[in-house]
């Protein structure tokens, strides 16, 4: 038996999904999610389609902290921050000095955005949305607005924009790279769904990049690298994610790009794990839904000492863009092969296949949505 | 016919179109959906977060 509880630090997808899966297995023994923010849960996917589902930051929170500790019968500390972990005692420490013994400590801390640096006295004023609070403070800076630059372009980028432009917002877009979705697609698949997002209304500066934001009369002056200015009443920068290690790292856990986990999710100090948008699992910094999933439901029966390698299915990616349906499967980045596109304006297929054949990545657009199944069923599993 | 949606990932599931690329024909009732079906954006099993339904 247990003496102290597993300790789960973080109430985003990862934490509670940790906390339900575990008790699908164990009944009995205490859970406690730690959580410096409110401990509800919503669906960070849809802050990106929020307007097009008619939500709002309320109507987004589906349970709120109570709720969850009662479905899941856990303990749910809301607005606590820890600010230390001691490996050596099993506990941890928080901002109110109150110490929490673990047997078992999980780390979801999740990640934080990536911040461009910009000039200006406008420059503060950027926002970003990385969960419902964030979205909250969005959504009550946009009303009333009308026009919104994104900085950034995405599957997060984009699918603001189409969800913005849907609200009624002119929407500008400016991305360093050369062409939207630069990771997931080749470029035919990333001019077909620009084209069908400008059809929508939104304008794109692509290949440049925002050096400055000043205030000018009620409203932000985006000054571009190619000498472009834009204006905007909000600047949503949506440019990437950052594992957050800080609190990892001070306890003398292994880092790298993320929290350094095998395929049972162990730090290298025992009795810690981490999974979700904070942890590098066997090298791989894994965003999205689908391997969250999978790794929670690893490391509940590894909890309970029934050590359980995560496993990662292929995990095609929904880009929720509503005038441009798309689904992805980008080839690993270290892939060896090549792009194949067909299409026409109905929709778009690229596949990336290795020249044996294998097929190792694709890219679905409008009507060749279709083939998702089709095609995933062919995908290797990741290893 | 209604349409639901996953509480996880915002996937949307149409009883009218069913899910036939994982076997579910068009018009095939939520209720009538099999219990080992999983929502195919984010895997969450149809157990463990009941979609929601978004409009009759």
């Amino acid at each position: 038996m247990s003496k102290h509880p597993v300790v789960i630090v973080g109430s985003g997808l990862a934490g509670f999904t940790v906390a339900r899966e575990f008790r699908k297995l164990d009944a009995e023994s205490p859970v406690v999610i730690v959580t410096r923010d409110h401990g509800g849960f919503y669906s960070k996917p849809m802050l990106s389609n929020a307007f097009a589902q008619k939500k709002n930051a309320e109507s987004l929170l589906m349970k709120d902290a109570a709720r969850m500790a009662d479905d899941t019968n856990v303990q749910v500390m809301a607005n606590a921050t820890v600010v230390a972990i001691n490996p050596q005692l099993k506990q941890i420490s928080l901002s109110d000095n109150q110490v929490l013994k673990y047997d078992q400590l999980v780390l979801a801390l999740g990640a934080d955005p990536i911040q461009l640096p910009l000039q200006g006295d406008g420059a503060a004023e950027v926002l970003s949305v990385n969960d419902l609070d964030d979205y909250r403070r969005f959504r009550e800076a946009v009303e009333g607005k009308k026009e919104v630059a994104i900085l950034g372009g995405g599957l997060i980028g984009c699918e603001f924009a189409n969800d913005l432009a849907i609200a009624g917002f002119i929407v500008n877009v400016i991305d360093l790279a050369p062409q939207l979705l630069g990771r997931l697609l080749p470029p035919e698949s990333a001019i077909f769904i620009q084209r069908k997002l400008e059809d929508e209304g939104i304008a794109f500066h692509l290949g440049t990049t925002t050096q400055k934001i000043e205030r000018s009369g009620g409203k932000l002056r985006l000054t571009l690298a190619n000498g472009n200015i834009i204006q905007a009443d909000v600047v949503l920068s949506a440019v990437g994610l950052r594992p957050r290690t800080a609190l990892a790292a001070a306890a003398g856990i292994k880092i790298n790009r993320g929290i350094v986990v095998n395929g049972l999710l162990q730090t290298n100090v025992e009795d810690i794990y981490a999974l979700g948008d904070c942890a590098e699992v066997e090298g791989r910094v894994l965003p999205f839904v689908m391997p969250i999933m999978q790794a929670a439901r690893a490391l509940a029966p590894t909890l309970t000492g029934k050590s359980t390698p995560v496993h990662y299915p292929a995990m095609p990616v929904a880009v929720k863009t509503p005038c441009c349906p798309t689904v992805v499967s980008p080839p690993e980045p270290n892939a060896q092969g090549e792009w194949k596109v067909e299409g026409g304006t109905e929709g778009i297929k690229a596949i990336f296949s290795h020249q044996n054949g294998q097929l190792l990545g694709f890219a679905l657009m409008g009507s060749a949505v279709q083939e998702k199944a089709a095609l995933t069923q062919q995908l290797p599993t990741l290893s | 016919m209604k349409v639901w949606q996953c509480l996880v990932c915002s996937y949307i599931y149409d009883e009218a179109k069913g899910d036939p690329e994982h076997g579910i024909a068009p018009g095939t009732k939520w209720e009538d959906v099999p219990y080992e079906w999983s929502c195919p954006d984010c895997g969450v099993s149809k157990s463990d977060f009941e979609m929601v339904e978004i409009k009759p």
